[in-house]
């Protein structure tokens, strides 16, 4: 039986472009405020979980060996996890099994990105084979919005219905960034704005598109005894799901998108959740891109296959409306993607905790946290919880 | 080359650039010689059924290998597409191009190509002419080099 873990501190970076800085500063910057947070220090730390997207982000391989003083795993067992897009929540569910195992009692996981230090989508490519894949590719945007299109074809959205939807998440994720501190884009937006922006890759415009950001984010799992013995509050971990797809693009159907509704599955299993729409009180989408966070209402059950453009318009998931999304602004305002999903679980962890400051969500006690990654290959969820 | 970037502070400029030499094997050879004769070909899984193109070694569901060869149609249908209208550093094909997953008749997964022939120079405008379900057709190069670009792109059939 596995034991009970709690989040006990996280640690946030400000996201945006950090070249005031080498990365391994960056980095402890984000350990350090972790360690600050959960009032806690290395010495009590019993091993470290690291990762990052495709290390060749930032030219350098084996970020791990790289960051070995910045994250104070001298000593210690050190753990690389990649999972691409995906890393961060690999990297969360990675320290909880190992302390939900009894293998260790405290673990400081922590994911890292610098993005302005590479071509991210030049890197992104490399994930594509060159055989088949690679010449079609046009990074991320390219996969996501041929997703969008399969998605409005198979439930015959409107494309104006689809474009409004989109726009409004993110009119709402822009509105919110300005809430969070550590949030890269602060910039409101309007609807005619986002829906007459330049295109990136078609339906996808500029404003429906995360940014590049450099930053690191910490989180610090620990024991049910350990966390006994200290004073913060925890957020425990209720629930975790994970699910790869086939590699094969073109073989799975990435509408009905088995794999993103597997991962649900899990996790409600888990963390004994009915109705995700109800009993949620605030989800952290890995939202990238605006069409594929729509996607994601439906695979998560928080509303039927097709009405997530409905839903949207009618504010139910915006902030104050029944299940608020990314009050932080999500990806779509701050995208260092090794620390991405990292700051999903951390948010949830801030929320259930009371501690999210002018983004809180009212009363929030039960947080979905999200990641994605690979060619849409990879989903990761953990929901965190006030109670234990 | 220590420089400035666009914020002013001081950077190192670097590249690592690395050469391969990826093996083929024998199921991806025989899919490219396929195409040196203007063939596209799959393999069926004894197990599932499926023809998967490009061709596999091996039924990723099953984990069978795949070795009944089938030439499949070069007509598909349009499962999804999208205009990519930006570029980064080392892309293969220049934008604006359009990319394309599509249904080959005869098969059970979708295969992912290029659309042209149609007109690029508005890029909000390519959505009134490709269409999620139309159909399109493979469009060989008169020289064939063994490589997934023998086919130039899938055109719109009439
Ligand atoms: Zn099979």
């Amino acid at each position: 039986m596995a034991r009970a873990v709690a989040v006990v501190g996280v640690g946030q970076t400000r996201y945006g472009n950090r070249s005031e800085m080498t990365y391994p500063d960056l980095v402890r910057e984000g350990v350090q405020a972790a360690f600050a947070d959960a009032g806690l220090g290395p010495e009590d730390v019993d091993g470290v979980v690291f990762g990052t997207m495709p290390s060749m982000m930032e030219g350098v391989a084996m970020t791990h060996f790289y960051f070995a003083d910045a994250l104070r795993a001298v000593g210690k067992p050190l753990m690389k996890t990649e999972t691409c897009g995906t890393t961060g929540m690999s990297l969360a569910i990675t320290g909880y099994y190992w302390v939900a195992s009894g293998m260790a009692d405290v673990v400081l996981v922590v994911g890292s990105e610098k993005m302005h230090e590479g071509d991210s989508q030049a890197t992104m490519s490399t994930v594509a084979e060159p055989f088949f894949f690679r010449p079609f590719t046009s990074g991320a945007p390219g996969i996501f919005s041929m997703l969008a299109q399969m998605w409005m074809d198979r439930h015959g959205i409107p494309e104006d219905k689809a474009r409004d939807a989109a726009a409004r998440v993110s009119v709402d994720h822009h509105r919110d960034a300005l809430d969070n501190p550590y949030a890269h884009i602060k910039k409101a937006v309007t609807m005619e704005e986002v829906k007459g922006a330049p295109v990136i890759v078609y339906p996808s415009r500029l404003w429906d598109i995360c940014p590049n950001s450099d930053g690191a984010c910490a989180v610090i799992f620990a024991c049910e005894e350990k966390v006994k013995k200290m004073s913060g509050k925890p957020a425990w971990v209720k629930g975790i799901g994970f699910c790869g797809d086939e590699y094969w693009f073109g073989d799975s159907d990435k509408v009905s998108w088995d794999g993103a509704r597997e991962t649900a599955r899990q996790a409600y299993e888990m963390a004994g959740i009915r109705d995700p729409l109800k009993e949620l009180d605030v989800a952290e989408i890995y939202n990238p891109f605006t069409y594929v966070e729509l996607q994601h209402y439906e695979c998560f059950g928080f509303c039927e296959a097709g009405t997530a453009p409905d839903r949207v318009l009618d504010g139910t998931f915006s902030r104050g409306g029944e299940l608020p999304c990314d009050p932080s602004g999500g990806v779509l305002c701050s995208n260092p993607i090794g620390a991405t999903a990292l700051v999903r679980v951390a948010e949830a962890a801030l929320q259930v905790t009371g501690r999210a400051g002018e983004r809180q969500v009212e009363g929030a006690r039960l947080a979905l946290s999200h990641g994605l990654g690979g060619v849409a290959q990879f989903n990761g969820i953990m929901i965190l919880g006030a109670e234990q | 080359m220590i420089t400035r970037d666009k914020k002013g502070n001081p950077i190192l400029e670097a590249e690592a650039r690395i050469p391969y030499e990826l093996a083929l094997g024998p199921t991806v050879h025989r899919f490219f010689e396929g195409f040196k004769q203007r063939k596209i070909l799959g393999t069926r899984c004894h197990a599932c059924g499926r023809v998967l193109v490009p061709a596999r070694s091996f039924c990723p569901r099953c984990f069978v290998d795949m070795n009944e060869w089938v030439e499949v149609s070069q007509e598909g249908r349009v499962l999804s597409w999208a205009v990519t209208n930006y570029e980064y550093f080392g892309m293969p094909t220049k934008p604006p191009f359009i990319q394309s997953l599509i249904l080959l008749g005869g098969t059970d997964c979708g295969f992912m190509h290029l659309i042209g022939g149609v007109d690029l120079s508005d890029v909000d405008r390519v959505g009134r002419i490709v269409k999620t379900g139309m159909t399109v057709r493979a469009v060989w190069r008169e020289s064939r080099t063994g490589c997934i670009m023998d086919i130039q792109h899938f055109a719109p059939v009439d």
